[in-house]
């Protein structure tokens, strides 16, 4: 099959609006007759669920938590690109588009993230009217802040709890449509098997995790929404139960999955602190436009930090790329915060980690806000005291949760931070309308590959999912759906869901008849320790070759040896997570594959074989400017195809924040 | 440090539970509350045994999932910290730890420490929401909003629905709950067309949901992990009498 992406032609600014003139349209007494099964209800599903209800289609949501509200979005907590230009210094859509385009480090397509840019002002518009209570400034107009890559102010923001916000507004008006009967959700359901009938999708086969039950749904289209694979790290950012199994089975079923190895390292994270650690925290990204991040100049150097003083500490970010100093993209702080450590620099009781800190933040602050109210002469103590009222304002509930997590109060003495697994900006592959290339399948916000390449800048992945879920779907199903109103409902009892049932119920009663001795957990562990040691934030030949073998091994082992106490008809979190955790040991032989087949470094993936004589990534256009895009032929067999990359508007650069 | 846990069992909804008593040892003051869960549910299946179900996700404090009762207090001892935050250097070696699920009629439980909230999705769908359309938004800039005012709103919103406040309430009220919805879209001039049928029919819901009344005790307050406050009670109250005695706030 060859890939098409269907990128519309003409110029780049008038492709979407061309698009949307003359896409096929559903008339409102079709769509009451069209189901669309939406399998997750973070920003892109909720959002594409609640636009699409509205619509008037038949909308089915699933996820496996006890309420929508509750998908890992809400944990996002920086903020929301979008090209306003409220701020007056010089934003666009052009320069988000193109700001987008090189952080990813020329691998995503240039249609599909100029839509992004163009669609990211409508989705402010759309949050402000559903009430997302989004910071303002004393005049009532809404603040912005800078991240990482950029060199504008265009994040939105609700202190630290953006993306919680914007759930809640997507989650409200999901609810809306779900008070109207135009949506019936269904909670604590996890999809185990894509029903496919005449090549399209057609439904699914959901557990219900409070019974163990199976049960059948029908569907015109099924839109996946189901988040990110971090988890197959074991230790990552996401949360407990984020997982890869519906976008996995849909790969099994056909689906191409495109570029798995780029994986977001994201460099401030509170650093582990033992064995028993069961998930990493973020410190958000915002954190950066005002902390300094440093480690000591001298090597093990053992004192504490406060008592290391200014001329002894080494900015590095700040000396390594003075244009971006500490908000340089999330690839490179990662991959200069761990060069530090393994040079010997690193510090804290496991020297892998190090300092962010925001005593000069503080006193700065402190200063202009004794200016404002008229003190003069103010002391140390006093300037302290106000600067560290204005960071409170700003980061309170990070310093918060930084508190309770380390113990330790980031007012008075650094952070100590630490690269962590955070994001995947692999995913399914989709063409511009989002559609994979099963007709009727598409895939939404991370659960797809398309917009970030390589590496994703911060605040960006909310207005992705937004952008999918509210701007862009409910155009690009129409025009697909429009062809299938002679469609009726297919019945469940279609041999078609019979055989898929049978799968997912025969798949369940193997698990639990292995019957062996090492828990669930203990293999998750094992996998996520292979892939961060090998398909982490370095990689080489020949670790990526071992890699793979072990988790081969570890594959065999698991299917031979796991245990999972409980019953099948009922609620069995060991079962849940059991299912979760043999499609990442399949997964991640495939994040190694690729990562071994693109033998260059861009973005998040760093192959330690090809960097520059400064050690940043170091790409190899002539022959690894494509999409790779694979293809599932059976156990540990898989074919790769290749979707060119074709830039008409930027010129690829070495990418520089010097 | 090495701790005795009482921890509630219960097979399903229909059956009635029970405390077990378990032991769990070398236990860091580094992990967190559920970190220690973890250590005693991989004992369990290390024995064969069938683990405790609790609910948590995020494990950020932000998800409102997960909801552990302990030693009487919901989210345990800390002050505006779920379940997932708290840690372990809280204890000491010895100490006994009680764990139970939420307490609540219109909370079933579904599985040990695991409970039914649906409740809370279904209040929310009688009119927690500004009813706006995909696509219907005017420029974000257009309509200024009061800092102070957009910042009580968000203190409002910050509510992350996990049933604490329930739960702690000897009443098993869901008043907290409710008023943060009614307050945080009340403060905003979006929310101001559909205020007061969104009062009355939030609060019908809440009724029909079996949730107990306020009786202005403050345990709730007290709890609650995000330090959502009492006065969006008392605006919530003054929405919903406006509402009825305006004749308005008729139920749609």
């Amino acid at each position: 099959m060859t890939l098409n992406s269907k990128i519309p032609a003409g110029p780049l600014e008038s492709k979407w609006k061309n698009y949307k003139s003359t896409c096929k349209l559903v008339n409102p007494a079709n769509k009451r007759h069209l189901d669309v099964i939406v399998i997750g209800t973070g920003l892109a599903g909720a959002s594409a669920a609640a636009s699409l209800g509205e619509m008037g289609y038949k909308v089915k949501t699933f996820c496996f938590q006890d309420s929508p509200r509750r998908a890992h979005s809400i944990a996002a907590q920086g903020g929301i690109n979008a090209a306003k230009n409220y701020q007056n210094d010089g934003d666009s859509t052009y320069r988000l588009f193109y700001d987008t385009i090189k952080g990813g480090d020329y691998r995503a397509r240039e249609g599909n993230v100029y839509r992004l840019a163009e669609v990211s002002a409508n989705i402010i518009d759309q949050c402000v009217a559903q009430g997302v209570p989004f910071a303002r400034e004393y005049g009532g107009l809404l603040s912005n802040r800078s991240f990482g890559g950029v060199q504008v102010q265009r994040t939105f923001y609700a202190a630290g709890q953006t993306g919680q916000q914007l759930l809640i507004g997507a989650y409200q008006a999901l609810e809306r449509q779900v008070a109207l009967g135009n949506v019936t959700q269904y909670s604590r359901h996890e999809m185990q098997e894509l029903v496919m009938i005449d090549g399209k999708a057609r439904g699914i086969i959901a557990r219900n995790l409070v019974t163990g039950e199976l049960e059948r749904f029908f569907g015109h289209a099924v839109l996946l929404c189901s988040g990110g694979y971090g988890n197959v790290f074991y230790l990552s950012t996401n949360a407990m139960g984020s997982n890869v199994t519906a976008a996995w089975k849909a790969h099994k079923k056909g689906a191409y999955f495109g570029n798995p190895c780029f994986t977001q390292i994201h460099p401030t994270c509170i650093p582990v602190s033992g064995d028993h650690q069961s998930k990493l925290t973020l410190m958000s990204e915002s954190l950066r436009n005002d902390g300094r991040i440093w480690v000591p100049k001298k090597q093990g150097d053992s004192r504490k930090a406060n008592d290391i003083p200014e001329e002894e500490r080494d900015y590095y970010l700040e000396r390594r790329y003075p244009a971006f100093g500490n908000l340089v993209p999330r690839d490179v702080a990662s991959r200069a915060a761990k060069e530090r450590c393994d040079a010997g620099y690193g510090v804290g009781a496991s020297k892998q980690a190090v300092y962010l800190d925001y005593s000069s933040a503080i006193e700065r602050y402190g200063k202009t806000e004794a200016n404002k109210q008229g003190i003069e002469n103010p002391d140390a103590r006093t300037i302290r005291e106000l600067g560290e009222g204005v960071v409170k304002e700003k980061y309170g509930n990070l310093f918060e949760m930084y508190e309770k997590i380390t113990g330790e109060d980031p007012y008075k003495v650094p952070m100590r931070i630490y690269p962590a697994v955070h994001y995947t900006m692999g995913g399914l592959w989709v063409d511009y309308e989002l559609q994979t290339n099963i007709p009727g399948l598409y895939a939404l916000g991370e659960a797809n590959f398309s917009d970030h390449g390589a590496n994703r800048l911060g605040a960006s992945a909310l207005m992705q999912g937004l952008a999918d879920g509210y701007f862009v779907v409910p155009y690009t199903l129409g025009n697909n759906l429009a062809d299938d109103i002679r469609t009726k409902a297919i019945p469940t009892d279609h041999p078609a869901f019979e055989a898929a049932e049978k799968e997912v119920s025969d798949r369940i009663n193997r698990l639990m008849n292995i019957k062996g001795k090492e828990s669930v957990e203990s293999f998750h562990k094992r996998l996520g320790k292979i892939m961060w040691n090998k398909c982490g934030m370095a990689r080489n030949a020949q670790g990526l070759k071992e890699a793979i073998e072990e988790i081969k091994a570890l594959r065999k082992e698991f299917w031979s040896n796991v245990f999972i106490p409980g019953d099948i008809k009922e609620f069995n979190p060991e079962l849940d997570k059991a299912g979760r955790v043999a499609d990442f040991l399949e997964l991640g032989e495939l994040m190694c594959l690729d990562a071994l087949n693109r033998n260059e470094s861009c973005g998040g993936h760093f192959r330690e074989e090809y960097q520059t004589e400064d050690g940043e990534a170091l790409r190899q256009d002539d022959q690894y400017m494509y999409v790779s895009a694979w293809e599932y032929k059976g156990d540990s067999q898989y074919e790769m195809h290749k979707e060119a990359l074709d830039y008409e508007v930027v010129h690829p650069t070495q990418r520089s924040y010097k | 440090m090495n701790l005795t846990l009482k921890v509630w069992k219960q097979k399903n909804k229909n059956e009635k539970g029970h405390f077990e008593t378990y032991q769990v040892k070398d236990i860091s003051s580094e992990m967190s509350f559920l970190e220690m869960f973890d250590v005693l549910n991989e004992q369990l299946v290390a024995e064969g045994k069938e683990p405790i179900a609790f609910d948590h996700d995020c494990r950020e404090g932000i998800c409102g999932m997960c909801s552990m009762h302990i030693n009487g207090r919901a989210h345990g001892p800390w002050h505006h910290t779920t379940t997932c935050q708290l840690h372990m250097r809280e204890y000491k070696n010895g100490d006994t730890i009680v764990v139970e699920p939420w307490r609540a009629n219109s909370f079933p439980v579904i599985k040990d420490l695991v409970v039914d909230r649906t409740s809370f999705d279904r209040i929310i769908e009688a009119g927690g929401y500004i009813s706006v359309n995909t696509g219907n938004a005017v420029d974000a800039n257009a309509l200024p909003i009061e800092k102070q005012k957009a910042d009580e709103a968000f203190a409002a919103a910050a509510c992350i629905g996990c049933g604490a406040c329930v739960a702690a309430c000897p009443n098993a009220s869901a008043m907290l709950f409710v008023s943060a919805k009614v307050s945080h879209l009340a403060l905003l001039p979006q929310g101001d067309p559909e205020r007061k049928t969104r009062a009355v029919n939030m609060i019908q819901q809440m009724d029909k949901e079996g949730f107990g009344s306020c009786t202005n005790i403050g345990a709730c307050e007290a709890e609650c992990p995000k330090g959502i406050s009492l006065e969006n009670i008392a605006r919530l109250n003054r929405e919903y009498i406006g509402a009825v005695f305006s004749g308005s706030g008729e139920g749609a």
